[in-house]
């Protein structure tokens, strides 16, 4: 099978990612859009783990996981926060860093 | 050898139309659960490549934890009912995003066009293990120091006081 296809399977889903980093003002859905990001690269690792026969990709990618988990877990609590101080999950609504 | 490339097909695919679904659908909830379908679809990708240690990871860490974590976050904000989706750059947005996909295939397209790749190594999950517990094994600690860090951070931002 040709290598190039899984790379462009990851390829469309990183650009969907940054369609839904770009287009959406939800705070959770932005989150969800670097989700697909991360996925894509780590579909990348994969294949590239295959292509080269080293299990290194494989590791690389495991350790992606466990980052991004950190990543969720800071960044819905930032979103909750934002709740609960500003009534509002929409990121345009938010000009200053402090006020 | 044709099976698994036949299964690559209809998992990309699946993966390709979720994937969109979940940037494109004005609904909260059926983004995170598009997310979690695009999820598994890569998930199995992975497995179809011979990792089935991170794609197992994947499906219990990604769709067992982070969208179910996405789910609390849309449900206790109460954007369900009242949805804030879009802003107005989504022509743009889309012109960039497409953009980006043929830059990224032009060079794909241009290193990897001819090379082959085969489903025939696998990555066992006694390899892995073995590799993370000796020579990663540094890197391994710093991450759960960087999960002990999130949780406390996590508790401290979200906290009421």
């Amino acid at each position: 099978m040709p290598v190039a296809a899984p790379l462009l399977l990851s390829a469309l889903m990183f650009s969907c990612g940054v369609y839904g980093v770009l287009a959406r003002r939800h705070g959770v859905m932005l989150l969800i859009a670097v989700e697909l990001m991360i996925t894509a690269a780590n579909v990348n690792l994969i294949v590239f783990s295959q292509l080269l026969r080293d299990q290194l990709g494989n590791i690389v990618a495991l350790f992606i996981i466990a980052v991004t988990a950190a990543e969720v877990g800071i960044g819905i609590a930032i979103v909750m926060l934002l709740y609960r101080q500003r009534s509002t999950v929409a990121v345009d609504d938010l000009r200053l860093m402090k006020w | 050898m044709i099976l698994p490339e036949i299964s690559f097909w209809m998992l990309a695919a699946f993966t390709a139309v979720t994937s969109i679904f979940t940037v494109t659908t004005r609904n909260v909830v059926h983004s995170a659960l598009g997310l979690a379908a695009s999820l598994i679809g890569a998930a199995a990708i992975f497995i179809l490549f011979g990792a089935e240690f991170v794609g197992l990871a994947q499906i219990l860490i990604y769709v067992g934890a982070v969208v179910i974590l996405f789910m609390f976050g849309i449900m206790l904000t109460g954007t369900a009912i009242r949805p804030v989706v879009d802003n107005d750059q989504r022509g743009m947005a889309a012109l960039v995003a497409v953009a980006v996909f043929i830059v990224l295939a032009a060079g794909i397209l241009s290193s990897y066009g001819h090379k082959k790749v085969n489903f025939d190594v696998a990555f066992p999950t006694v390899l892995i293990g073995r590799a993370l517990f000796t020579k990663w094994v540094l890197p391994f600690e710093a991450v759960s120091i960087l999960l002990l860090a999130a949780l406390v951070g996590a508790i401290v931002l979200a906290r009421r006081d």
